[in-house]
């Protein structure tokens, strides 16, 4: 079983964000980054997956220097190899038909049995990059999983469907599964791990090797402005000490709310 | 030359799904500046009555594609019959809503005819002769206004309640059955029949005071904290997802899109930040408190009460000062 997983390195969750001066981004000064919370799921059933199944994890990101640190802890915690799409032509691949056609060149020959992916990143948050890698490697897809079980020739899932629904698929490998967050428990890197994922091999690949120009990565949708969402609701605000707050809310609670 | 606005109508088992219904008002919106017209398309099979209840509003048409590969819905079978039909109708927007099935085969659909897909949008409005489409990103932290530079069809998904069903314009559209050939289309998903979890056993839906717990309390073992105000209070504690992803609390506590859907007289959020999974669990409770340490944090947008701060200071402090009122 050869499981490939795509990673996308964010911002730390609890960064404070600001808008860039250009408006069109927020300000990646003093942003720290850590894998987006659902590929980090996704990893962890890949690696489940192979220790049930035996095979291989590749996994596999496209962003710039940063990110080989979280490529590093995919390898500590147990990938076997990594794919480092590294080029400033692909940092002008920013909508998602753009990332899912360059990891899908880069993946074209690997011959992934699955491909995972998070369901959508905790930035941009397309939802499209899977399904996008799926339709143009020619592999069938399910979407916001919370279980796997692999069969010979196929793989059978439990979606998640709307409010509290579930329901099984089965669809034949090569295919590609989006994972939702809490389908298992994250493993944290061990020492060990950290030490032998120094020895990994860990692959740069550039749009040239895989034949792609700027002009093939193009945005056919952009970001014109970003901005800090305006509040449609009139909250009120209670300051000051901790004593006072409480005294207050009780108060508005009390009197005003009449909840108790 | 393509005209018109296509939107996707989703049912299941013959019933419709009511976001269809925003995502009309959402195209209406848009050819209201255009002057494009809107039609709506119904795939399945014994889908009559949810084409009529459509056609009730004002649309051109509304197509219908009824095939034996279409009883269930599949992403191979969905996007077989839909890249035929939108080649054939060639429209200039594709309006969606933004579903667990619209994510589960449009992004495929899309590909496969090689246009672009806006996903997730809160707002269109149109600028001369483009379209802009208002996008959160970073879980709603950030809005963006996005500018789409593609030929047509340009594809749009809209987020639920971005738009009002009830202000869909009425009307009476002709229903016209569009002849696709199925037979070329291999279906690969294997379908089981869809069933709900057993029966919870925390019914959060009646409980008139909550307090909710999201990822601000850090760890399991800070859980107390927040316990001990659900107790003063009397209330029943409740949770973000990935409180029960960690499994610090059971899965049946969870609130929002993919959990329980609440209204209660009081609803106290804790360290959670406010994602639109979260908040449409929540957002009918009569008086909503929120704690949080990011004045920015969305949550404050739908607060009537807010509190900027650390909550390992305020919630103690909170505590006590209830059990004090209490007496
Ligand atoms: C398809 C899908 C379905 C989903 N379904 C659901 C669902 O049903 N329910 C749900 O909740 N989510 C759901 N989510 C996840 C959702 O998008 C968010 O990721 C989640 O709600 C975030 O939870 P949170 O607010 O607890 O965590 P975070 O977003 O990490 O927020 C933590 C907050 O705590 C604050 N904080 C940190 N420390 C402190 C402190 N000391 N004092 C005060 N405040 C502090 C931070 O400022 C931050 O605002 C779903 C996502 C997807 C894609």
């Amino acid at each position: 079983m050869k499981i490939c997983v795509c990673l996308k390195q964010v911002p730390k969750k609890d960064s404070i964000l600001r808008i860039a001066q250009d408006q069109k981004w927020i300000d990646e000064r003093d942003i720290s980054y850590e894998m987006s919370e659902a590929d980090a799921y996704a990893l962890e059933e890949a690696l489940r997956q192979k220790e049930a199944h035996g095979g291989e994890v590749i996994v596999i990101s496209m962003g710039p220097e940063r990110t080989r640190q979280s490529i590093k802890e995919a390898l500590a915690k147990g990938a076997d190899r990594a794919i480092h799409l590294d080029d400033p032509i692909f940092e002008q691949a920013t909508d998602a038909a753009g990332i899912g056609r360059a990891i899908a060149a880069a993946l074209k020959d690997e011959g992934c049995d699955l491909i995972m992916t998070g369901l959508q990143s905790d930035d941009h948050g397309f939802g499209q990059v899977g399904l996008i890698i799926a339709e143009r490697l020619g592999m069938s897809s399910a979407t916001i999983v919370m279980e796997v079980q692999i069969e010979t020739g196929s793989v059978r899932v439990k979606r998640e469907l709307e409010s509290g629904w579930f329901q099984w698929v089965r669809v034949p490998t090569p295919a590609v599964l989006t994972i939702q967050s809490g389908i298992n428990q994250l493993r944290y890197a061990t020492l060990k791990g950290i030490m032998s994922a120094k020895k990994k091999e860990l692959r740069e690949v550039k749009a040239a090797d895989l034949n792609l120009t700027a002009d093939d990565l193009k945005p056919l949708q952009s970001i014109e402005r970003a901005y800090v969402p305006e509040k449609s609701k009139q909250t009120e605000f209670i300051e000051g000490k901790p004593a006072e707050i409480a005294a207050r809310l009780v108060e508005k609670l009390r009197f005003d709310a009449r909840v108790f | 030359m393509s005209e018109g606005i296509l939107v996707f109508i989703e049912q299941r088992d013959g019933a419709l799904n009511k976001t269809s219904l925003e995502a009309i008002v959402a195209a209406q919106r848009i050819a209201a500046s255009t002057g494009d017209k809107v039609s709506a398309i119904v795939l399945g099979n014994g889908i009559a009555n949810v084409a009529s209840e459509v056609a009730a509003k004002k649309l051109e048409k509304v197509y219908t594609l009824e095939d034996d590969r279409l009883n269930e819905y599949t992403p191979d079978g969905y996007v077989g019959a839909l890249k035929q039909a939108i080649e054939k109708l060639s429209p200039r927007f594709v309006i969606l809503s933004h579903t667990y099935q619209v994510r589960d085969f449009a992004p495929r659909l899309t590909t496969a005819l090689g246009k672009t897909f806006v996903t997730d949008c809160i707002a269109v409005r149109v600028d001369g002769s483009d379209v802009v489409f208002t996008r959160q990103i970073f879980q709603g932290k950030i809005n963006t206004d996005v500018r789409v530079s593609a030929e047509s069809p340009v594809f749009a998904s809209f987020q639920s309640g971005s738009y009002r069903a009830d202000l869909a314009e009425a009307g009476a559209a002709a229903v016209e059955p569009l002849a696709v050939d199925m037979s070329g289309v291999t279906i690969r998903t294997e379908t089981e029949p869809k069933f709900q979890e057993a029966k919870q056993a925390v019914d959060l839906t009646q409980a008139p005071l909550i307090v909710a717990v999201g990822r601000g309390i850090k760890s399991q073992d800070n859980l107390p904290v927040v316990q001990a105000l659900a107790d003063a209070l009397g209330a029943e504690i409740a949770a973000s997802r990935p409180i029960c992803d960690n499994e610090w609390l059971p899965m049946d506590r969870q609130i929002g899109s993919s959990g329980q859907t609440v209204a209660p007289k009081l609803y106290l959020a804790v360290g959670i930040s406010g994602a639109i999974q979260h908040v449409v669990g929540m957002k009918n409770a009569q008086t909503i408190v929120a704690i949080n340490k990011d004045a920015e944090a969305p949550i404050f947008d739908i607060a009537d009460y807010g509190i900027v701060g650390d909550l390992f200071e305020i919630v103690p402090a909170l505590t006590e000062e209830i059990k004090k009122a209490k007496g």
